[in-house]
């Protein structure tokens, strides 16, 4: 690969805290712009192929999470690059066969578009199909998280909802979540920025082991 | 969501949201009253505009003599 592939390549990732890939794409619920998401967060999401056990595995799966994401604000968006009669067909033996209606879109990406200004391809994994990505767009357009998972294995969904609880948590109440934390738990308050406010810190109440590590109830 | 289908007729989602259109209903209150995520009522609104039976005003959407048409001959068929 020579520099200049690999620039536009490392260009061609989306960032975090940056605004998400702009993109107009034919979905099963017809024609779709990121724009149209306007004011709610959003979960799009790419899979390997339709027709496939574990991507049909994470459609039920995202479907029995959907009513949960509906509560806070939150849309779901698929994609692969498949073709909308491929999905139409797919997401109707679905409900066919496993008895679950998937009430979302999905972006047929035939011409890889969506999946280029994502980086959901890795060519390492394969060059005709997108990995297992997720990206986490909020009410503002911006990218605030972003998970891979190779082509062989399943995402876990308690995991995006609980991400989604934690950023949601962060914009409400400014402040970090630790290791593992759930909604319920104490958070992090962010650390103080100058000599100061660390000696003050000390004093704040809060449940402070040094100065750089407090935690609070909500 | 294609506004038209393949046999030249607006679906049943384009009449509802030409409808709320036509009593000046902003998108959000057109999802809320269909039940239908607001993505799909701004898509839908899209088609409608290029469809030609509705228009953009600032941020109002207006029915166009098309559009006008279109509800009407939906009312009756409904």
């Amino acid at each position: 690969m020579d520099t200049t592939t690999q620039e536009k390549d490392v260009l061609g990732f989306p960032r975090l805290g940056q605004p998400a890939p702009v993109f107009e794409a034919e979905t099963t619920h017809g024609t779709l712009r990121l724009e149209d998401f306007k004011g709610s967060w959003l979960i799009l999401f790419s899979h390997p192929a339709d027709f496939t056990p574990v991507c049909t595995t994470e459609f039920i799966a995202f479907a029995e999470l959907a009513p949960e994401l509906k509560k806070r604000g939150v849309e779901l968006c698929g994609l692969s690059i498949d073709s909308t009669y491929s999905h139409i067909a797919w997401v109707r033996n679905i409900e066919e066969k496993f008895g679950v209606k998937i009430p979302f879109p999905v972006i047929a990406d035939l011409n890889k578009n969506v999946a280029t200004l994502y980086g959901m391809i890795m060519p390492g994994e394969s060059k005709t199909e997108t990995s297992r990505c997720v990206f986490v767009i909020d009410p503002n357009g911006v990218l605030r998280a972003m998970i891979y998972y190779p082509l062989t294995t399943g995402r876990n969904m308690q995991e995006i909802l609980r991400l989604i609880d934690a950023l949601q948590t962060t914009d409400k109440h400014g402040v970090a979540t630790p290791a593992n934390w759930k909604p319920g738990e104490k958070v992090i308050v962010p650390p103080p920025a100058t000599a100061e406010a660390a000696e003050a810190r000390m004093k704040a109440g809060f449940e402070t082991k040094d100065w750089y590590f407090s935690k609070k109830s909500l | 969501m294609p506004c038209i289908d393949s046999s030249g007729h607006m679906t049943e989602i384009a009449a509802k949201i030409l409808a709320a259109m036509a009593d000046g209903v902003p998108l959000n209150e057109i999802a809320e009253k269909t039940d239908l995520p607001l993505y799909r009522i701004r898509s839908g609104a899209r088609e409608l505009v290029e469809a030609g039976l509705v228009e953009t005003k600032g941020e109002a959407y207006v029915l166009t003599e098309a559009g006008q048409a279109a509800l009407t001959n939906a009312s009756r068929q409904a």
